[in-house]
């Protein structure tokens, strides 16, 4: 593994395929009445959100303190940086009082390689602007592997806003990875004109695709972008482009619909869609904290078997 | 009295002269002195310049030197003397001050602070009053203080009507006035960072497309051709912009463009990791862009290299890519860069790198003492440089700042002395200010 994860460019096959493996011995240990194991005591991790994200920022807590670590959450509100503190002086202060790993979510793209040059310790990016989010990805894949048993020959369909997604970025670099195959879908001015270059395929057809899918992936529709005339409204990009009740049916039988919240429900997937047993977005979230633990196990506690420490 | 220099054996480049040859040249009183003075004897200060190149001081037609206003990014202090290490004699300063350079009041401030600076500076005025796009500047009163380039740079000329009338007003003055365009669409660029592309779509960064500046160089070229104003094109970046002024320029439009060091040397790809003295506008292009900068520069179909000078202070800088200001600084680095990039490999020969740096920039300046020709009783403001020397660009800088694009880069070739008026502003690479 190197220092940090920065992007899904930063991992090979092999080290996917041990990080979602170390996931899995963790992921039991939610399940037990204590959900804790001593692995990282001692360790602090910081969780520096500059950017509001309580589900991210949930999860990565909850991973750190179920492997004992002490855990400072450090926001944009109220703080130094509410008062003008610049990045560069938050991560100073932050590594003076010793931290060995700094989470950061950021608005501003490449903020947390900014971040690996001011710091010794170690920078997992937890989502920065329209960049990345590894982490994500990875429980992404962890997901998928769960439920349909491999990852190499998928038919993934990644559908939505891309262009603004950092999400989708991870996601098609950490599929491409571990050799899926992977169909970015939307609206030609929300897929990058470069995308085919990531080694994906794209289409602007969802019901052309559907029927091929092992995963049906949505995004979230940033209401936003619609004043920025990328789509004409809520309601044609729905028609086109949301998995509609009769889009799910066209799944094939043990195809999963996923989604890395927060859901638009009635925009970019049906209601009724998003409570199907096909419909697998709350595992993603159980396994985001294994994910999570796996991958600060990894980077701060190296050496012993995951085993050993489960 | 001054003092007396003979640079003896330089190879002096003077394309004003037409003169690429090996000699003397003697300087008395402040001027270029005759043959007869070349005689050491006459002489208090003889300087062995052989193997060194000596031309006429190099024009600045774009640098931004913050004073009034921003003085904690540079000052004309330490900006002329960035410039005078760079091997220049005369620098234009960009109106986007605070206040704006709209007015003659600015005007004489600026030449005021300038009167100790290391190099002649020449103020631009602003088109727009305040830089707003919206009513003109106080063109007349400034034309009337010496001011001959007028620009928004770091704003486009928004609106075409603007651009028009501004194009149409400057004949009243009986001088050539040049308006100067940073030609972007305002539209197309609106929250974008970098050139987009495949880089950008890779960095989750938001784009300034290619054609932004396309559509924004052939407006201005449709303006200036209706109304017959004198159009200057402030740094181009892309390979299509350079055909489109190529297109005008063979169709007659009074046109001239300039292009800067980095766009010449670097591209999308050396802004990969996020290095925000590589963040500038326009932005850092494509390799087959720098290949038709360069190719332009060759045919003159780009009169002029100009630096685009443009400092800030660490702090602003060391933040994140999208907050971060855009620009590098570039007097310290221009000639290196230009030789480094251009003549080492043989693509442009070196009087051409001299016209485009000084011969040209002093024409459209009006800087009638600047640009050569080197010839007996005129000014002598020239710089001597060492084509050879290999440097690693580093901080610190003559310039306050030191957000510059080549941190870390060798690059070939160094000002050893630069004169002004016949005065050394930079001695064994030094300056003396």
């Amino acid at each position: 593994m190197k220092r940090h994860l920065l992007s899904m460019h930063d991992v090979t096959a092999d080290e996917v395929t041990r990080i979602l493996d170390t996931a899995e011995s963790f992921r039991e240990v939610g399940t037990r009445v204590i959900k804790k194991v001593p692995a990282l005591r001692g360790r602090t991790v910081v969780n520096l959100f500059l950017e509001n994200s309580t589900r991210t920022r949930i999860s990565f807590e909850l991973a750190a303190k179920r492997l004992s670590a002490d855990v400072i959450n450090f926001g944009a509100g109220g703080s130094s940086v509410a008062k003008g503190e610049s990045l560069k002086d938050t991560a100073l202060t932050l590594q003076a009082m010793g931290a060995d790993a700094i989470v950061i979510r950021h608005s501003s793209s490449g903020s947390p390689l900014q971040l690996t040059r001011w710091v010794d310790g170690h920078v997992v990016n937890a989502g920065d602007g329209t960049h990345e989010h590894p982490t994500q990805a990875l429980l992404d894949l962890s997901t998928m592997r769960q439920r349909l048993g491999r990852l190499e020959g998928l038919r993934v369909a990644i559908v939505g806003d891309v262009r603004h997604s950092r999400v989708a970025r991870s996601l098609s670099h950490g599929l491409v990875t571990m050799g899926a195959d992977v169909t970015l879908v939307g609206p030609p001015t929300l897929i990058p004109a470069d995308a085919p270059s990531w080694g994906v395929a794209v289409s602007y057809d969802l019901d052309g695709v559907i029927p091929k899918l092992d995963v049906c992936y949505m995004l979230r529709v940033q209401r936003e972008r619609q004043r920025l005339e990328f789509f004409p409204s809520i309601r044609e990009y729905t028609r086109l482009f949301g998995l509609t009740r009769e889009r799910a049916a066209a799944l094939a039988d043990d195809a999963v619909v996923m989604h890395p919240g927060p859901m638009n429900r009635g925009v970019e997937i049906d209601s009724d869609v998003a409570d199907l047993p096909r419909s697998v977005i709350e595992e993603q979230v159980t396994n985001g904290i294994a994910i999570r633990m796996a991958l600060l196990y990894l980077l701060l506690g190296g050496a012993g078997e995951p085993g050993d420490a489960a | 009295m001054s003092r007396r220099f003979v640079f003896e054996g330089a190879r002096v480049v003077d394309p004003a002269a037409g003169l690429d040859e090996v000699r003397d040249v003697a300087v008395a009183g402040g001027v270029i002195a005759g043959a007869e003075e070349t005689d050491w004897a006459q002489a208090s200060e003889r300087i062995d310049a052989r193997g060194l190149v000596l031309s006429p001081g190099l024009v600045d037609l774009h640098a931004h030197l913050r004073e009034p206003g921003y003085e904690h990014k540079e000052t004309i202090a330490t900006g002329t003397r960035a410039a005078a290490v760079g091997g220049y004699t005369a620098v234009a300063a960009m109106a986007n001050t605070d206040p704006v350079t709209d007015n003659a009041a600015i005007v004489h401030l600026v030449r005021g602070l300038a009167a100790e600076g290391s190099c002649d500076v020449f103020p631009v005025g602003a088109v727009t009053k305040g830089l707003e796009g919206a009513t003109l500047a106080a063109m007349g009163e400034m034309v009337e203080a010496g001011v001959r380039i007028f620009s928004d740079d770091g704003n486009p000329v928004a609106d075409a009507r603007t651009l028009r009338n501004i194009l149409v007003y400057a004949k009243a003055f009986g001088v050539e006035v040049i308006v100067a365009d940073h030609a972007e669409d305002a539209s197309l660029v609106e929250g974008g960072h970098i050139h987009e592309g495949p880089v950008s779509d890779a960095l989750g960064l938001a784009g300034r497309p290619g054609e932004a500046e396309e559509i924004a160089v052939a407006r201005d070229i449709a303006v200036a051709r209706a109304t017959g104003g004198r159009l200057h094109l402030c740094h181009l970046s892309t390979a299509r912009a350079v055909d489109i002024v190529r297109w005008a320029k063979a169709d007659g439009v009074r046109v001239s463009a300039e292009v800067t060091p980095h766009h010449l040397a670097l591209t999308d790809h050396d802004v990969a990791t996020y290095d925000t003295n590589r963040k500038v506008y326009p932005p850092l292009r494509t390799a087959d862009d720098r290949e038709a900068l360069r190719a332009g520069v060759a045919d003159g179909t780009i009169d002029v290299i100009a630096t685009d000078h443009a400092p800030h202070a660490v702090e602003e800088k060391e933040a994140e890519f999208d907050l971060s200001p855009p620009g590098t600084i570039g007097l310290e680095t221009a000639l290196a860069v230009a030789l480094t990039e251009l003549v080492v490999p043989g693509s442009v020969p070196l009087g051409r790198v001299i016209e485009a740096m000084s011969t040209t920039p002093a024409r459209l300046l009006g800087a009638t003492d600047h640009g050569g020709p080197l010839e007996p009783g005129r000014p002598a403001n020239l710089m001597v440089f060492d084509p050879e020397a290999a440097w690693t660009v580093e901080a610190p800088f003559a310039s306050k700042a030191r957000n510059s694009a080549f941190l870390g880069c060798t690059l070939r070739g160094r000002v050893v002395y630069t004169m002004l008026r016949g005065e050394l502003t930079v001695a064994e690479g030094k300056p003396t200010r």
